[in-house]
């Protein structure tokens, strides 16, 4: 053994200025939203303690559980819907050439713009007097209307986030699929492998790693959509595209409910949690595990 | 199993010019049934060019390739039948060792039956047979390597086995199995192999016949000993060997010839009337020799290194700063002279060769 090292504690303070910071952008607010969670505040003078009601409250509020799963099928639907159409749009993008670029910067047109201008172009676009869309259903004799039919108004709201965010997905597969070493393609066409095999055996398990990062992305992004449904439908018809973020808002600076917002929000945070953990172990292990128990056994 | 001739020439650009412009300049050659061939050659010479064209991965841009008479030169790899194996290992992540080799037999539906027992058989020589139905991707790289060998063996018909530097990424001593057991597989099964390496001693003890590649050009077609002995070109001489060929300027006198200021008769008549030319000699081949000895020029020692099994000793050959240097390996068991003795070398005899535009004079 060596000589004891000096027991120092001053690198104690080389940290502070971070957790100081910390403290003040994140865990103080956080604590703010936790101290309206369990009390009643009335005025700053008159406040009572109130423990889990406000959870219980909103926990059992029918109009909380409606955008609740409302947000959970419109979270799946984009999963299922972008996540394959990423991959196809990065299968069929050229690999290399001024095509590429081209393709590259056409694909990532829908990126740039903000949220909200989303939702307008979305409003006028399927607008049927004056937009392009709404304009062209009506005149092939479909009653469309994102405004007054609830079903239309989903289905407007998750065409537009399949516009505005599939190219994100197909940017990271493109990125992914151009990583795979050329050999790869070479001993595929060696092995008389077809194109299917050559998708289902070389490019789908190599672009694990970016599928992975794109899925919780999304997941996590469309989890907390907010601009877009706003300015496109309100929320409406009735509660139609109200998702949770919305109702939140709703109740936090609408209603200046602030004790059941701030226990929401809380539930809301941990929701979200849990499912990226769940989601990302279990990508972790789907295409890993060893099939051949005795292995490990 | 195919006897394969090229008559072809490859560039990557279109309208070559100049032999430059060329990955492979104008090439004939066969490979016979049956023979392991090396292809041997710096990076860049144009040996993986070479290779991909024999399995149609590329299609030459000119002339084209025979397997048995029959013209392949439009054909696929898989319309070829040919198995290759690449420089990093190539395995499917999400297979086992198992589905891995049963791989190339499935996409060509052959019989479940038929298809358990060539893995069977090929895993037990590659020595996979444990690991069956482990998964491919958690296996170390020599594992992985013996994986897509196998891939490349499974197939009972191919016209022929090539290897793209195979054995890069595996340990040292591992290669030296590995390359045991393609020999043996190569006598087993009786397969046409062609290998390509930049490793001298890979291509040498694996390969009947090594084919040297510099710059696009095949410049030598041999075995080991033809190489060693009578190297048809000054880079074959340079490159095969550790050390290479000393190589040293000469001149025709007439009557004899002149190398590093002595006189010699002239061992081949042609020499006499040559303005200049080279004399190339293997360092293994320099001996010490008696002062003024017949065939033998002086020298004073530069350098004496003990490799282990033989001293190098490097001699000038001259008092002029860019006299030229030669290189001999010495016996251990003999006295070997000092760094600063004057010495007396044997150049000049049977295992001398002469070079003329790099070209072996005969």
């Amino acid at each position: 053994m060596s000589a004891i090292k000096p027991v120092n504690q001053k690198a104690w303070f080389l940290i502070l200025p971070v957790i100081l910071c910390v403290a003040f952008s994140a865990i103080l607010p956080l604590m703010t939203v936790v101290n309206y969670s369990v009390q009643d505040i009335i005025s700053p003078e008159r406040r009572v303690f109130v423990g889990t009601e406000w959870f219980k409250a909103v926990m059992r509020d029918d109009d909380l559980q409606g955008a609740l799963l409302r947000q959970i099928a419109f979270s799946l639907a984009v999963l299922v819907v972008q996540i394959p159409l990423g991959i196809a749009l990065a299968l069929s993008m050229p690999a290399r050439g001024w095509q590429s670029s081209a393709v590259l910067v056409t694909v990532a047109i829908s990126l740039l713009i903000p949220w909200n201008v989303v939702g307008t172009i979305w409003q006028i676009y399927g607008r049927t007097d004056i937009g392009l869309l709404g304009a062209t259903l009506a005149a092939l004799g479909f009653e469309y209307s994102y405004t007054g039919n609830a079903t239309h108004a989903w289905l407007t709201v998750l065409v537009m986030d399949v516009w505005h965010w599939t190219p994100l997905v197909a940017l990271l597969c493109y990125a992914g699929l151009r990583a795979i070493p050329d050999a790869y393609y070479q001993a595929a066409r060696i092995d008389g492998a077809s194109k299917f095999a050559v998708f289902r055996y070389i490019q789908l398990p190599k672009l694990r790693g970016v599928l992975m990062i794109a899925v919780l992305l999304r997941f996590m992004d469309s989890f907390m959509i907010y601009t877009e449904p706003f300015v496109l439908t309100g929320g409406g018809p009735g509660n139609a595209t109200t998702f949770l973020s919305q109702y939140l808002t709703q109740k936090a600076v609408g209603q200046f409910d602030l004790g059941p917002a701030a226990a929401f929000s809380l539930i809301y945070f941990l929701i979200i949690l849990l499912l990226c953990f769940i989601l990302y172990n279990w990508m972790q292990r789907v295409g890993t595990a060893d099939r051949s128990e005795a292995e490990h056994g | 199993m195919a006897r394969i001739e090229l008559d072809l020439a490859h560039a990557y650009r279109p309208h070559p010019q100049r032999d430059e412009d060329y990955a492979l300049l104008p090439l004939k050659m066969t490979f016979d049934d049956g023979g392991a061939y090396a292809l041997l050659g710096p990076s860049g010479c144009g040996k993986t060019t070479l290779l991909n064209i024999v399995s149609g991965l590329i299609t030459p841009s000119q002339g084209g390739l025979r397997y048995d008479g029959r013209d392949v030169t439009a054909l696929s790899p898989q319309q070829r039948n040919i198995a290759q194996v690449f420089q990093f290992p190539v395995i499917y992540d999400t297979m086992t060792v198992a589905e891995n080799l049963a791989f190339p037999l499935r996409n060509r539906g052959v019989p479940a039956a038929r298809i358990k027992e060539r893995v069977g058989r090929i895993a037990e020589m590659l020595e996979l047979s444990g690991q069956l139905n482990a998964r491919a991707a958690g296996l170390a790289a020599d594992a992985k390597q013996k994986i897509s060998l196998g891939r490349g063996l499974v197939r009972e018909d191919v016209s022929a086995v090539l290897f793209d530097e195979p054995l890069t990424v595996i340990d040292p001593h591992l290669k030296w199995q590995l390359r045991r057991k393609l020999k043996q597989i190569h006598h087993e099964l009786k397969l046409t192999l062609i290998y390509v390496t930049h490793d001298q001693v890979e291509a040498l003890t694996f390969a009947q016949q090594v084919v040297v590649m510099t710059r696009g050009r095949a410049v030598q077609i041999g075995s080991a000993s033809e190489l060693f002995e009578r190297p048809r070109h000054t880079f074959v001489g340079n490159f095969i060997g550790s050390p290479g060929m000393n190589f040293l300027p000469a001149q025709g006198l007439g009557g004899g010839i002149r190398v590093a200021g002595r006189d010699f008769a002239t061992p081949l008549p042609r020499l006499a009337d040559l303005d200049a030319f080279t004399l190339g000699i293997r360092p293994e081949y320099v001996r010490l020799a008696a002062a003024g000895a017949a065939g033998a020029v002086p020298g004073v020692v530069t350098q004496a290194q003990d490799i282990g099994t033989y001293w190098l000793l490097t001699a000038r050959l001259g008092e002029a700063a860019d006299a030229p240097l030669l290189r001999a390996r010495l016996d251990p068991e003999q006295a070997i002279p000092r760094v600063g003795d004057a010495v007396w070398l044997a150049i000049v005899g049977a295992h001398t060769c002469w070079y003329r535009d790099e070209e072996l004079i005969e």
